[in-house]
């Protein structure tokens, strides 16, 4: 029974690959680059759900690295490196760096605490974005003046499909690397310090590393989304960064089911696609929706559609009480 | 002196302002440290209270009380309708408080633009008020003098009632050992209840008299919001007087600071922060772990 349960998830998953790929032929250019942008919020969905549900640490405040991220990979665009890649490592550095400074703040904070302090990280980062204009350009925002070039030799990226196609590729990468990393020894750590952290204290594990090590990790996975959203979007400005926007990742990864990243993916693109939708469908009251989505999602899905046992959260800080 | 004499002004304003927050952030303390709930809405109950005295408000005496009556008892019955639809939810379930409480501050701040309109209103005070008045050869609007004293009156009060009554023993005590308290047969649902309902009521009340300070607008929510916990942040959950010296710091920071550091003040407030957790990290934290 469970093998064919597994068969059927596999298939699903090929299935929903395959579609990703062939989407940019099926539907039109605005579709593309909307569903490009979704990617790239799913791939900072990830990083939230790598915090939110697989080291415990509920974050608001993924939205930060994510703009450390996307303003070097601006910044590196109009100096002309055009290089992809480059981009992207250059982003994904920025957003662990970023992460490293804050980790003090964060990695001896539980629960509710690590909300509050991520939401004011988030805040403050967009007012200094929205500030050093120099740097970012203010509410301005920043052009970006080419595309980029995925691999050495290769043409820039000037259309909506080879844009997409070039976000799935990265995404796709990173998740399969996150897998991997998830399903070693490494992802056990991460799972039983959030399980039991006195119990793990106790048998020697240096628990407060093992969180600033994820941390510092979603910090470069943000980071790497902020590189994409420059990519796919080509222009950048605080608004992308918005304590709204905090929200709906946290929304997303908790509709997806916290500790799953395919889950994430899918949940982030789903809000943000409902998003969009509702301000279609009634302009000047998507925010009305949208709380209600809220709302119902926390009365409906309280373990969220994977069955993560957010309860687990609770027993942490009861844990780290103990200790 | 003479070259002090710049910043007087700033620094006045940054009393108000400090005490403004300190109101505000009192609420949140209160939801925070008692009931623990990290509640996203805050600020729109803020925003309630100011909503309604720039509607009531209208220039004279009378209007005064009347928007102090109806914007306190208005943000203390939204207070107790969140406490109503937050008691299905578990204590230390902080995600399904934060999506529950977010939602609400969503929608509450939608149906309050489409009920007041997009455009921030602006408040009338009372004619005496609504003038400038000399101070050491400055002149100063005399409604922030008179908000000084006032909130001033309130901190007092505030740290009496947390000090001195049966009540604020019992805010104290859940904060220490929430379920000691609930094993001497306090009721837990209705200490959440009452928490969350006064908590709104000080969210309110800072409403209506700060509404000429920090006005109603689409955005004054999330500015109340990120500013209060910015306060919470600085000042801990332990006592009024660290929540009173932490709101005059983030006042003083929002106005002296700009005044004096025009370039480096939208840093300040989160260097001073940074600095705070970082050196009391393991200590503060630790002691909050216990809330």
């Amino acid at each position: 029974m469970e093998y064919r349960v597994k068969r059927v998830l596999a298939g699903a998953v090929v299935a929903a690959i395959a579609l990703a790929v062939a989407a940019p032929w099926i539907v039109d250019d605005y579709t593309t680059s909307t569903l490009s942008r979704l990617l790239v919020l799913g791939l900072v969905g990830v990083s939230v759900a790598l915090l939110t549900g697989v080291t415990g640490l509920p974050t608001l405040g993924q939205t930060a690295p994510f703009a450390a991220g996307a303003y070097a990979a601006a910044q590196l665009g109009q100096r002309g490196m055009e290089s992809g890649p480059v981009q992207l490592v250059a982003a994904i550095g920025v957003g662990a760096v970023f992460a490293l400074l804050t980790a003090l703040l964060v990695v001896y904070a539980r629960g509710v605490f690590v909300l509050m302090i991520t939401l004011a990280i988030g805040e403050l980062a967009i007012t200094v974005a929205s500030r050093w204009k120099g740097v970012t350009g203010g509410t301005d925002g920043l052009l970006a003046v080419t595309g980029v070039r995925p691999l050495p030799g290769l043409s820039t990226l000037d259309t909506d499909r080879g844009r997409y196609l070039y976000a799935l590729a990265v995404v796709g990468v990173v998740l399969v690397l996150v897998l991997l990393v998830l399903r070693s020894p490494a992802g056990l750590l991460l799972r039983a310090s959030r399980d039991d952290e006195a119990r793990m204290r106790a048998s020697g594990h240096p628990v407060t590393a093992y969180l600033a090590g994820a941390y510092v990790a979603a910090g470069g996975i943000a980071g790497a989304g902020g590189a994409l959203l420059i990519t796919t979007q080509q222009y950048v400005s605080p608004a992308d960064f918005s304590f709204d926007t905090a929200a709906l990742l946290l929304l997303g990864v908790v509709i997806g089911g916290a500790g799953s990243m395919l889950g994430a993916v899918a949940g982030t693109a789903l809000v943000f696609a409902a998003r969009d939708w509702f301000s279609n469908l009634l302009p000047g009251q998507s925010p009305l929706l949208l709380g209600a989505l809220f709302v119902l999602t926390a009365y409906l899905l309280p373990r969220g559609v994977a069955g993560i046992d957010l309860r687990r959260l609770g027993r942490r800080d009861r844990a780290a009480r103990r200790a | 002196m003479s070259e002090l004499d710049p910043y007087l002004i700033p620094a006045l304003d940054g009393v108000a302002y400090g005490l403004l927050l300190f109101v505000v952030a009192a609420g949140l303390v209160l939801s925070f440290g008692v009931a623990g709930i990290l509640n996203l809405a805050h600020g729109t109950l803020y925003a309630i209270g100011a909503y309604v005295a720039a509607w009531l408000a209208d220039g004279g005496w009378a209007a005064l009380p009347l928007a102090l009556v109806a914007g306190v008892a208005a943000s203390t019955a939204a207070g107790t309708v969140m406490a109503g639809l937050l008691t299905p939810v578990k204590r230390g379930d902080h995600l399904t408080q934060a999506l529950l409480t977010f939602g609400l501050a969503l929608a509450g701040g939608s149906l309050l633009v489409s009920a007041f309109g997009p455009e921030d209103l602006p408040v009338r005070v009372p004619a005496a008020l609504d003038r400038p008045i000399n101070l050491a050869g400055h002149s100063y609007a005399a409604y922030r003098l008179v908000f000084i004293l006032v909130a001033a009156v309130i901190a007092v009060g505030l740290y009496l009632t947390v000090t001195r009554t049966r009540a604020g023993m019992l805010v104290r005590a859940a904060v220490d050992d929430p379920q000691m308290v609930a094993c001497l047969g306090v009721n837990p649902t209705a200490v959440r209840i009452g928490v969350l309902a006064a908590s709104g009521a000080l969210a309110g009340l800072a409403g209506v008299l700060g509404a000429p300070i920090i006005g109603p607008g689409p955005s004054t929510a999330a500015t109340v919001l990120l500013l209060s916990l910015v306060v919470v942040v600085l000042g801990g959950l332990n006592s009024v007087v660290g929540t009173l010296l932490a709101a005059l710091a983030v006042g003083e920071i929002q106005t002296l600071g700009v005044a004096l550091l025009p370039t480096a003040a939208p840093f300040l407030l989160y260097a001073a922060m940074a600095l705070i957790l970082a050196a009391r990290a393991r200590g503060l934290l630790r002691r909050w772990s216990t809330a």
